[in-house]
């Protein structure tokens, strides 16, 4: 797991951390972008589902946030959540670090699971939360991942995961990584179970989880802005000559590269997500819209 | 550092090989007139003194040893071994997209007489090896190349193996411009369903994704001295301590020996090597691979598809590490 400021990067397409969003006004009453420095009223950033209204900025959301942004109300039914990490190398400062994810995010680990419905439509839900030590991939989410997909296959319905992570867990090593092989495998047993599988790639998807779940989707959305690439910037300006175009690993420039289907604003993914679910199952939402993008 | 083709740990191996190969000459030197019994006294005595050091050096190895072993030059790549154990062997090239990474090698052969598809990562000893396999990091096109064999194989109902060695994907802008993630995402994904036998073995370096992009197999085999790594260690002893220089601290916080992948159940065995490693005897080496190969490829071959593709399935579904709470 690189660390998270290999994927901050200065440029108008990429949204700062939600981390970084400091400067706290007096009691939290407003906030400063901090991808175009504007004052906003916390209460307008909240209710624009933060997004900076200045410049579209689309800062990161906790997984309950997100949750809640998506899912018809009071359908949300989270499932394994009583699954926690170990620490099985007994790796350098794992343990105190995921006691502090635990105590920061309320989560159990960096990756929630549950059934709900978008517009009355049922599927199985899976969001990265990206405070959980950057949304990184151990034992825990590749398991939850799979047990997301074969959750989908019991029950018959699609599968909706909103990936952010800097890729495999690195405290859990050779574990971490075979959970690119094992919701790899997952994905493969949902396609054949000809169940709709969406990923919505959210700031950042990154490296062991791009290169594993997250690309197997049937259809691949993401939201403006968000970092998307295999590498970290270290990694990439060791491993390239020229300079990188201003737009790298940005859900438009992947959008240019043909890895990703529709950018998708965050006001309009539970519509985007419903009319989706709605063509690719037959059944009727409660009500339709186009695909942006 | 003195040569790169000799370990600082393996020095005193190398004077040694040094003392012995002049013994040698005086011996072969025909027109020497010196008294012979006594240097095949003295020869003796000096290759039970190698034999000894090898035997204690490489008892106690550390991890950071094995990576500067898994990626000696001199230790045999993905060709050697193919030259060594197949026959018949017939490259092919291509993803049919774009190019013919030469990273990747693929093609088919016969094992023990029995058709097999290979696929392997090929790294280069020369500079000009070296660009033009890309220094064994794979692109999405090598990727795709195993992907178009693989599937053919199962077509043909041949049984697959491939040869891991890689430092990692390729993480250039160009890799990523023509969806590195994606192929190496699909690899797995195939893999995972791919109706024939498929037997991995990593013989030198095992890196992160570029690696396990081809080793979704049925049984996946280490060479004793090969490591397998979820990151570099100069990358993992960069996060951890901003200093890429403790990468020997890193090393063996990541677990990467084949000695702990068995441990941890995330390879089914461990392929010994010749007494101070691969490079050391290339045929020897070549033989132990080809065992473990056919050995492990036996009792897959009849298995009906269905079954085989279930048991891997569980094989990989079985990895990972983690507890559930009671009463949540
Ligand atoms: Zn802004």
């Amino acid at each position: 797991m690189p660390p998270d400021g290999w994927f901050r990067r200065k440029s108008k397409f990429a949204p700062a951390p939600a981390a970084q969003i400091v400067a706290q006004v007096p009691d939290g009453v407003a906030i400063k972008c901090a991808q175009c420095s504007e004052i906003i009223f916390t209460k307008d950033f909240e209710k624009n589902l933060k997004v900076c209204p200045h410049c579209g900025s689309h800062h990161r959301l906790t997984a309950a946030e997100r949750i809640a942004y998506t899912v018809d109300e009071g359908s949300w039914v989270e499932l394994f959540a009583n699954l926690r990490s170990v620490d099985p190398l007994h790796f350098k400062e794992y343990d105190s670090k995921l006691a502090k994810s635990v105590q920061v995010t309320g989560l159990g680990d960096g990756f929630v699971v549950g059934t709900a419905a978008v517009s009355g439509l049922p599927l199985v839900l899976g969001v990265s939360d990206f405070r959980f030590m950057g949304g990184s991939m151990g034992s825990v989410a590749g398991e939850k991942v799979a047990r997301a997909m074969e959750e989908g296959i019991a029950r018959r319905l699609p599968v909706v995961l909103f990936t952010a992570s800097g890729g495999a867990r690195m405290q859990e090593g050779l574990l971490s990584l075979m959970q690119m092989a094992k919701t790899s495998a997952a994905a493969a047993r949902l396609a054949e179970a000809k169940l709709p599988y969406i990923v919505v790639m959210t700031d950042a998807t990154m490296a062991g989880v791009l290169a594993s779940y997250a690309s197997l989707g049937d259809i691949h959305l993401a939201e403006p802005g968000a970092l998307i690439g295999f590498a970290g910037a270290r990694v990439v300006a060791q491993a390239t000559v020229q300079k990188p175009p201003e737009d790298y690993q940005t859900a438009e420039w992947q959008l240019g590269r043909g890895q990703i289907d529709s950018i998708v604003p965050r006001r309009d993914l539970p519509q985007t997500l419903a009319t989706l679910l709605s063509l690719l199952t037959g059944r009727a939402s409660v009500n339709t819209g186009g695909l942006n993008g | 550092m003195a040569s790169l083709n000799v370990l600082d740990f393996e020095k005193s191996i190398a004077e040694l090989d040094e003392n012995l190969s002049k013994l040698h000459q005086i011996v072969e030197d025909r027109n020497n007139p010196q008294n012979k019994p006594d240097l095949a006294g003295q020869i003796a005595e000096l290759e039970e003194h190698r034999t000894a050091l090898l035997s204690a050096l490489f008892a106690n190895l550390t991890p950071w040893d094995k990576v500067l072993l898994a990626r000696h030059v001199k230790r045999p790549y993905t060709l050697d071994y193919v030259g060594a154990i197949f026959e018949d062997w017939t490259e092919l090239h291509g993803d049919r997209m774009f190019a013919d990474d030469g990273a990747i090698v693929a093609g088919l052969a016969k094992l023990d007489g029995q058709p097999v598809a290979v696929i392997g990562h090929q790294k280069g000893r020369d500079l000009k090896q070296r660009q033009q396999r890309n220094f064994g990091s794979a692109r999405p096109e090598g990727f795709r190349k195993a992907g178009r064999i693989m599937q053919m194989a199962a077509k043909f109902g041949i049984p697959v193996v491939t040869l891991i060695d890689t430092a990692a994907a390729a993480a250039d802008i160009a890799a990523d411009e023509r969806g590195i993630s994606e192929a190496i995402a699909r690899s797995m994904f195939e893999m995972a369903t791919l109706p024939v036998p498929i037997v991995s073995i990593i013989i030198g370096e095992g890196g992160s994704g570029g690696a396990l992009g081809i080793a979704v197999a049925d049984r996946v085999l280490m060479l004793e001295h090969a490591v397998y790594s979820v990151i570099p260690p100069e990358g993992c002893a960069a996060i951890l301590w901003r200093d890429p220089e403790r990468k020997s601290d890193a090393a063996a916080a990541l677990n990467l020996t084949a000695q702990r992948a068995l441990e941890l159940c995330i390879i089914d065995d461990i392929v010994p090597e010749p007494l101070g490693g691969a490079h050391r005897d290339w045929a020897e080496s070549a033989e132990s691979v080809k065992a473990a190969l056919l050995q492990s490829l036996r009792p897959l071959t009849g298995i009906p598809a269905p079954t085989l593709v279930a048991q891997r399935y569980e094989k990989f579904r079985r990895m990972g590490r983690f507890t559930e709470l009671e009463g949540v």
